[in-house]
């Protein structure tokens, strides 16, 4: 019995030490490929990384972002040339998953040629991946990003070219007083970081413009009868309800409250921002509206144009976010070239080309404008307000509110 | 203050009745299995959202064929829950016989724990399903009763506002009283009833007495499964939109509808159910007025479990639960 169980201990030993011999020695392979790589190809290679989803739910989104940042650089390319360098796009893929995002920086940050990153999708993952690209000194522009901490911490890698969400509520709030003329609003928002957070920055911005706010009430996500808020809607007869929250809840919400009678114009953030929406509300989506970072792209002539090159390059029609994507990979190579120059045309340090993606002014690109505050906050990011006239998406562009 | 509430209660009592007649048919299945087995069958909650993701997938399949136009739409709902009701009656049945029958003898919470692993597996069977078909676990149906209704509630008593319902709620409610009738009748009117409040009783005795013991809980099973399958249907009916979570919400307060009421009595879960819905619905509304605003309509849940609380404190058998009668 004891011969039995010192053989499986030893033998478990055994197993335990191999797979940890297998381990290291793989990781050696890896050093040496990194190594050669670096050698081979010369001190003139500037990569530029993406972080995006490229697998799971997200990964339209994510390859959209990917893609449009594929095609921003190989324009580039042949300027890069000029000056003596070589570009190089290598795409990750962070499954919007922070653990995942996490380590694919490490990676990144252990890449001494990639230079900047453009990511990534999901806040969540961006805030805790952007500590890594602090630590390493490397630029990240997020084409997507618009939670308030990815650039509150300060940090000085981190910029971003969207707008940021305590923005959006303040914005709907100006259009729904300015533009729809709500003098009394019924608030309802949906418990979570997001969506309370919408509702309250809505709320304050409504008061601050003289509305008056006769209802702020909170519902529970994952419930589909919200008949009992309604009610009191009902009663208050407010002329516009606000939502701050996700499409689930909201499409239920919409539907039940165009049942009740409610006809007053509905309004609420990106989250309500998704076809779902459509398909729960059905009929009853119509006079909704909401408020989002991403513009339509071919509103202007610029934006048309790209698309189409998109559309040919990829045999794909872009997304809400392809051309951020390509707008961010534009900013990230201007700051690039500008760190280049300064540094009298030679390789610059990765600090130096932090700096130079955060000293980046009046750059014109396809959907927005980009200057960076001390912060890495666009000066131009504007929130965009649509509205939905009939049961289908995406929604119809009705109005952009910037800051300034 | 009690005018602006008088205002809304006729809409109140409407939704709240059309939200606890969905939670007492629910109960009804929590209250038949533990009043024969006492477990506590917590994949029952999961059992109705299946109910409801068969139903919308039948209607769904009726539409493409063109069937919904040509034919009356309560003929449809009646066979969407015929069919749904024997196809979840069958899975409850398959589940006690694979997954808590063996564990008969073992241990209390051994068998809750399965129901749990039970709840998730079903949970994410049902998601993988529907991602597989629709490209999206969030599924909406075709709508069969939408009609508005009016009623001039303000014709009755002047203080009440006019309240509109939606056909379905009838609908909702109607089926949900004739299968709570049924089920009453065939509980304590048949022999296979009988059989089934003699193995809640005493599971031995009964045996000895040439009861099939295993049949009878396998018809719990059953009874208790299609009877939760058709609220899901019900509950896609009036609500339009189903996911693979909303069982585990809704699963949870009708459990405590069950427990409101008496858990073990099948009388008791009805009226549990109703009472929590009405709770619940009135509590969504008028918080913020009888608190002049504190509490906001968030705190409903709160207010409907304090309620709860305070019953079991002064009998805690639950509304309807007497201590040795009859379980089912």
């Amino acid at each position: 019995m004891v011969f039995k169980k010192t053989f499986s201990i030893l033998a478990t030993a055994t197993l335990a030490v191999g797979l940890l011999a297998g381990c290291s020695g793989g990781n050696k392979d890896q050093n040496a490929s990194n190594g050669g790589s670096g050698g081979s190809s010369g001190s003139n290679v500037i990569k530029i990384a993406t972080q995006t989803p490229l697998s799971g739910g997200s990964a339209t989104l994510g390859e959209s972002i990917k893609l449009g940042a594929q095609l921003a650089l190989e324009e580039q390319q042949a300027n890069f040339e000029k000056l003596g360098f070589k570009l190089e796009l290598v795409p990750y893929d962070d499954q919007g998953d922070p653990k995942k995002g996490v380590a694919n920086a490490q990676l990144i940050g252990a890449d001494k040629q990639i230079f900047g990153v453009v990511g990534h999708l999901n806040s969540g993952v961006a805030i805790p991946s952007s500590e890594i690209y602090e630590k390493y000194s490397i630029p990240m522009v997020s084409p997507a990003n618009t939670a308030t901490d990815v650039t509150d911490r300060g940090l000085k890698t981190v910029n971003r070219i969207c707008a940021r969400d305590d923005f959006q509520g303040p914005a709907g709030a100006k259009f729904a007083i300015e533009k729809l003329g709500a003098k009394k609003i019924f608030i309802i928002q949906d418990k979570t970081a997001y969506g309370s957070g919408l509702a309250e920055a809505f709320k304050k911005g409504a008061e601050d413009l003289g509305a008056q706010v006769v209802g702020f009430e909170g519902i529970t996500v994952g419930e589909k009868d919200f008949n009992g808020v309604l009610n009191q809607v009902l009663a208050k007869k407010p002329d516009l309800v606000y939502f701050g929250g996700l499409y689930t809840e909201g499409g239920q919400l919409i539907k039940q409250a165009r049942d009740k009678g409610i006809t007053v114009p509905i309004m609420g953030g990106d989250g309500l921002d998704s076809s779902t929406l459509v398909q729960i509300a059905g009929d009853a989506v119509k006079n909704v509206y909401m408020t989002s970072a991403a513009g339509l792209t071919t509103a202007t002539d610029a934006g048309k144009q790209f698309a189409e090159k998109y559309k040919q390059k990829f045999g794909k029609d872009i997304e809400s976010y392809s051309a951020y994507g390509y707008d961010s990979m534009g900013v990230l190579l201007k700051g690039i070239e500008n760190a280049i120059k300064e540094n009298g045309n030679k390789l610059p340090s990765r600090q130096q080309v932090a700096e130079g993606v955060r000293k980046v002014q009046e750059y014109e690109g396809v959907v927005t404008k980009v200057s960076f505050d001390e912060k890495g906050d666009n000066k131009y990011a504007k929130i965009y307000i649509y509205k939905f006239d009939e049961a289908k998406y995406p929604a119809k562009l009705e109005d952009e509110v910037s800051k300034q | 203050m009690i005018e602006q509430v008088l205002h809304t209660l006729p809409q109140v009592l409407i939704d709240g009745l059309a939200l606890g007649a969905v939670y007492a048919i629910v109960a009804l299945g929590y209250t038949m299995v533990y009043g024969i087995l006492e477990l506590i069958n917590f994949a029952h909650g999961e059992i109705f959202m299946t109910g409801a993701f068969v139903g919308t997938a039948i209607l769904l399949t009726f539409s493409g064929l063109g069937w919904i136009t040509s034919m009356p739409a309560i003929i449809t709902l009646v066979l969407v829950l015929i069919v749904t009701s024997v196809l979840t009656g069958l899975l409850g049945m398959g589940i006690e016989r694979v997954a808590y029958r063996p564990l008969r003898n073992a241990p209390k919470l051994i068998t809750l724990i399965t129901a749990i692993g039970i709840s998730f597996l079903l949970q994410d069977l049902v998601r993988f399903i529907t991602e597989l078909k629709n490209g999206n676990y969030i599924l909406t149906g075709p709508n069969l009763f939408n009609k508005q209704i009016g009623i001039e509630a303000s014709s009755i008593l002047s203080v009440f506002n006019d309240a509109s319902v939606k056909s379905s709620f009838f609908i909702v409610l109607g089926v949900a009283i004739v299968m709570m009738i049924t089920l009453d009748f065939f509980v304590n009117r048949t022999k296979w009833g009988m059989a089934m409040r003699a193995v809640a009783q005493d599971r031995e005795t009964a045996a000895l007495m040439t009861v099939n013991v295993n049949k009878v809980i396998a018809l719990t099973f059953f009874i208790g499964s299609a009877l939760g399958g058709a609220t899901g249907v019900l509950f896609a009916v009036q609500y339009g939109t189903i996911d693979p979570y909303i069982g585990f919400i809704l699963g949870l307060k009708a459990f405590t509808a069950a427990v409101l009421g008496g858990i073990g009595n099948i009388r008791g879960a009805m009226f549990g159910g109703i009472l929590i819905g009405l709770l619940e619905m009135f509590a969504a509304a008028n918080l913020p007025i009888v608190s002049h605003g504190v509490l906001g309509a968030e705190y409903k849940d709160v207010f409907a479990f304090a309620i709860l609380i305070i019953v079991l404190i002064f009998k805690p058998e639950g509304l309807f639960g007497k201590v040795t009668v009859e379980k089912v």
